[in-house]
């Protein structure tokens, strides 16, 4: 009988890392110049997860993917008419902020709320996916500890690869310093892994698997209930983005050595 | 020969029915889900009416959006917002961002304070008389006439404007709204609209399949509503296939081009306020400067078809305006956020076409909604879409087909009686008196909009590629055709437009980009813009006829380009196109000089559906 999994992917949104970011301090706390005007983005490293996610259900007839996400619901709404033709999955909505301030420690234990929530979930075979980091200036420790807290031992993190061989057995690829990959085993599920980019490109967008998708999406939002965040013990000093000045010119006849001298000069200052 | 994406061989496509699609998510298809959602429902959450294709459900409604996410690509604006108060009374525009009353109005003839931009010899006179009354080179113009005032109105990002209609269109799930997919054509049959098919995804650049190739699928519909816009590829099918109505056509037409701005400190300019500029930097080109909340301005120029130059650059001319002193005084100091550009049609009620047919209904700005007196596009392409959510209304509770006859009696007579039509017959040739200059121009649209439409300056509309003299002839005095040989000659070798050369010849000095206000034009494509192209769909931009392109001389396509996407071929033939830097503002589309050989009504320029560009709402 061929294994089958439940994949829980934890995802926030982001404000789209493209896009020019500037920390304010509020009268809340940290928080983003004219945050509500930037286009949001599911994690881009969740994104992988959710993907990854997918296929692996796919390739396990019986499997089923939860997307579970703590973020305000109105952002997540949108989100969702760009991500719900993707893959199909089924949305848990946590109400909370996404912006990459709030506690790890609360968030984690807020969406590990929701995952023990699940109706009928089968902890023998859960698999908790999501990034190994966050593009929300986030801490990329909640992920490890929602496995904590739901009592999951098998942790791999920066995962690249999944395969799973015919005993259910997982071998995971881990990517660890200098470039170089880990190989890991375990025996299956349940297990937490934190996914860097995997392997799969971008699903096309399918209509059929919007509307399938949609039809669950929306009754997720509406009874999504708010974050226990108290943000006690947690504060900043101040936040920053990286400073950077873009010099873009075209140079078509300019040598390569003299454009690396440039280059080098730059880097030093 | 042509280098048109080849024609897909048959392949088996899915297909999904739903009882309407609509195509193209602006303010006219926000206007018109606004309305349709509000009557789907009964207050007992059981269907007002019933689905055909899923009984016992509400209508299926789905609307299929190009760009990336909703409201993106767009722009600034200011409207009165009539016909959006009368959709919303209980209208908040607190919850917008960008959102504000207008507070104050100003419209200021900009003098030129450097002495490059090329102006009649009447026009120089009357600089000469305004100069003495004028302050940092401009003349404020003390009264505003009641045709061309916003107060009271609004200003707020139409982007941002999309995302919060967006939200709750989509918010009780009857209607279901989905960027990121464009619609590649109508389905029609038997001279009716049977639905529309969406874009082939896993092709290669010239939309062959590749990788991942998924045949976009046929969306069966009972009404095919169409708003997508200016140029939009469903819009422009119908207009080829069933023709315009006698008499109307697309010729006139303009790039917007705009900057986001955090504004700097010393800024003493309140939210809501609303600058109009003409006269600089060339006298065809228009400005606008919106502040909104948050000390944030979109502020921008108008760039027309009827601009007789070929190398009309917005984007260089959009930095010099900036950098007049009447403007510069408020964003000194400021740094730039967000750019854009888009098209925008200014043939209004003239480039009405038919608005309704079997199965399908036109409406926003792609169906000739824009007011091109009272410089007005936004509350009109919502009037429309919601003139239509009631007609569809009317039709789906009294249980009838979505004909042309249908259609007629219900959206387009609501359409004739309302406001809209009214103010559209007196804005039909207020803007004629441009085809022949900018001051025969001016005087015609002041006498239409103080006559309400019964006078005003004559002037055949032309075609864009109509007002293209040749270079030699745009610059006669200025230039010499022996100068202009070996700076098309140079810059051929470097493979780069014309534009810049030239007007340095002319006397523009050159921008003094800082890095943080004034950046270079491909850093306004990442600073701002974030311009995306997802892979596995196919150039959209294509030319029809390559030999023209061969022996063309002006190539407007390249000077135009908004996002440098179109480039000279070192190679020589026809032009480049990089679809990773393509912002989607369609001006390639009518900026050219030369005609389509199987119709005169469009130029050399293909633009065809696709998704990408814009990734930010924030324009």
């Amino acid at each position: 009988m061929p294994t089958t999994y439940q994949i829980v992917v934890c995802g926030g949104i982001v404000p789209d890392p493209l896009q020019s970011l500037e920390p304010v301090m509020g009268p809340t706390g940290p928080a983003l110049k004219n945050e509500m005007m930037l286009p949001s983005v599911l994690d881009p490293w969740a994104w992988h997860a959710l993907f990854e996610a997918a296929d692996l259900a796919k390739r396990h007839p019986g499997s089923k993917v939860w997307l579970v996400s703590m973020s305000p619901k109105a952002k997540l709404q949108q989100v969702m008419m760009g991500l719900a033709q993707k893959v199909p999955f089924e949305l848990v909505v946590v109400d909370g902020p996404a912006s990459g301030f709030a506690d790890a420690v609360e968030t984690a234990a807020a969406l590990a709320g929701a995952i023990e929530g699940i109706p009928d979930l089968d902890r023998s075979k859960l698999l908790l996916f999501g990034g190994w980091q966050s593009a929300s200036r986030g801490t990329g420790a909640v992920l490890q500890m929602i496995g904590e807290i739901l009592g999951i031992d098998e942790q791999f993190q920066g995962v690249d690869k999944l395969t799973v061989d015919d005993s259910g057995g997982l071998e995971i690829l881990e990517r660890i310093e200098a470039g170089a990959w880990q190989k890991s085993r375990c025996a299956g599920a349940p297990a937490v892994l934190g996914w860097a980019t995997g392997e799969l490109p971008e699903p096309p967008n399918n209509p059929q698997i919007g509307m399938q998708n949609m039809r669950g999406i929306m009754p997720a939002l509406q009874q999504a209930k708010p974050a226990a965040l108290s943000g006690e013990g947690l504060s900043y000093d101040s936040v920053e983005s990286p400073k950077q000045r873009r010099e873009t010119r075209v140079e078509t006849e300019m040598d390569a050595d003299a454009i690396a001298d440039e280059i080098a000069a730059w880097l030093k200052g | 020969m042509s280098t048109e994406t080849a024609t897909m061989p048959e392949v088996e496509r899915q297909t999904m029915p739903v009882d309407i699609a609509c195509v193209g998510f602006g303010p006219a298809t926000g206007g018109f889900l606004h309305t349709l959602q509000q009557g789907l429902m009964n207050e007992d959450g059981t269907p007002a009416v019933e689905s055909k294709v899923m009984p016992g459900m509400p209508p299926q409604v789905i609307c299929y959006e190009r760009a990336d996410d909703l409201g993106f690509g767009v722009s600034g604006v200011v409207t009165e917002g009539r016909a959006i108060r009368e959709s919303m009374p209980d209208l908040d525009l607190g919850e917008i961002p960008t959102a504000a009353e207008v507070t104050s109005e100003k419209v200021a003839y900009l003098l030129d304070p450097i002495g490059a931009s090329r102006r009649s010899g009447l026009l120089k006179v009357t600089d000469t008389l305004i100069k003495p009354f004028a302050k940092n080179h401009a003349f404020t113009i003390p009264w505003i006439p009641p045709f061309l005032r916003k107060e009271p109105g609004m200003v707020f990002s139409i982007g941002q404007f999309c995302q919060w209609v967006g939200q709750r269109v989509t918010a009780d799930g009857t209607v279901q709204v989905w960027p990121g997919t464009p619609v590649s054509e109508a389905l029609i049959d038997d001279e009716k609209v049977k639905g529309v098919r969406l874009l082939d995804q896993g092709v290669d650049r010239d939309g062959k399949p590749a990788a991942g190739f998924m045949p976009g699928m046929d969306i069966e519909a009972a009404l095919t509503v169409v708003g997508d816009g200016p140029f939009g590829a469903v819009g422009r099918q119908l207009d080829e296939h069933f023709g315009m109505p006698e008499g109307h056509h697309s010729r006139d037409w303009a790039v917007g081009m705009k900057f986001v701005i955090d504004l700097p400190e010393s800024c003493n300019l309140k939210p809501g306020a609303v600058l109009h500029t003409m006269g600089y930097p060339e006298p065809e080109i228009f400005g606008f400067f919106y502040v909104f909340p948050d000390r944030v301005a979109s502020c921008g120029i108008f760039v027309p078809s009827w601009f007789e130059s070929p190398t009309r650059t917005a984007y260089r001319y959009l930095q010099h305006w900036l950098m007049h002193p009447w403007i510069w005084q408020h964003v000194e100091g400021g740094s730039l956020r967000s750019w854009g550009a888009k098209s925008i049609a200014e043939s209004g009620r003239k480039g009405e076409p038919h608005l309704v047919g079997d199965g399908y209904a036109r409406i926003g700005e792609g169906s000739g909604g824009t007011n091109v007196l009272r410089n007005s596009g936004v509350d009109e392409a919502w009037a429309t879409g919601s003139q239509l959510g009631e007609a569809v209304l009317e039709l789906l509770k009294d249980g009838k087909p979505f004909t042309k006859e249908n259609l007629e009696a219900t959206y387009v007579r609501r359409r004739r009686e309302s406001w809209l039509e009214k103010e559209s017959v007196k804005a039909e040739n207020a803007r004629n008196g441009f085809q022949k200059g900018f001051v025969r121009g001016i005087i015609g649209t002041a006498m239409a909009g103080m006559t309400g439409g019964r006078l005003h300056l004559g002037g055949e509309i032309m075609r864009p590629s109509e007002h293209v003299p040749t270079l030699e002839d745009y610059y006669k005095g200025r230039v010499s055709a022996e100068e202009i040989t070996e700076i098309r000659k140079a810059c051929e070798a470097k493979g780069a437009g014309l534009h810049d050369a030239l007007m340095d010849k002319v006397g523009w000095p050159e921008i003094p980009l800082d890095g943080k206000l004034l950046v270079s034009q491909q850093d306004a494509l990442l600073l701002g813009g974030k311009v995306q192209a997802p892979p596995g769909y196919a150039d959209h931009v294509t030319f029809h006829d390559t030999t023209i392109c061969e022996s063309c001389e002006e190539r407007i396509c390249i000077e135009a380009c908004s996002g440098q996407a179109i480039t000279m071929n070192p190679e020589g033939g026809t032009p480049l196109f990089e679809r990773e830097k393509c912002v989607h503002c369609g001006a390639c589309l009518w900026n050219c000089s030369h005609t389509d050989p199987s119709n005169p009504e469009r130029g050399n320029v293909n633009f065809q559906a696709s998704t990408g560009g814009f990734h930010s709402a924030e324009n």
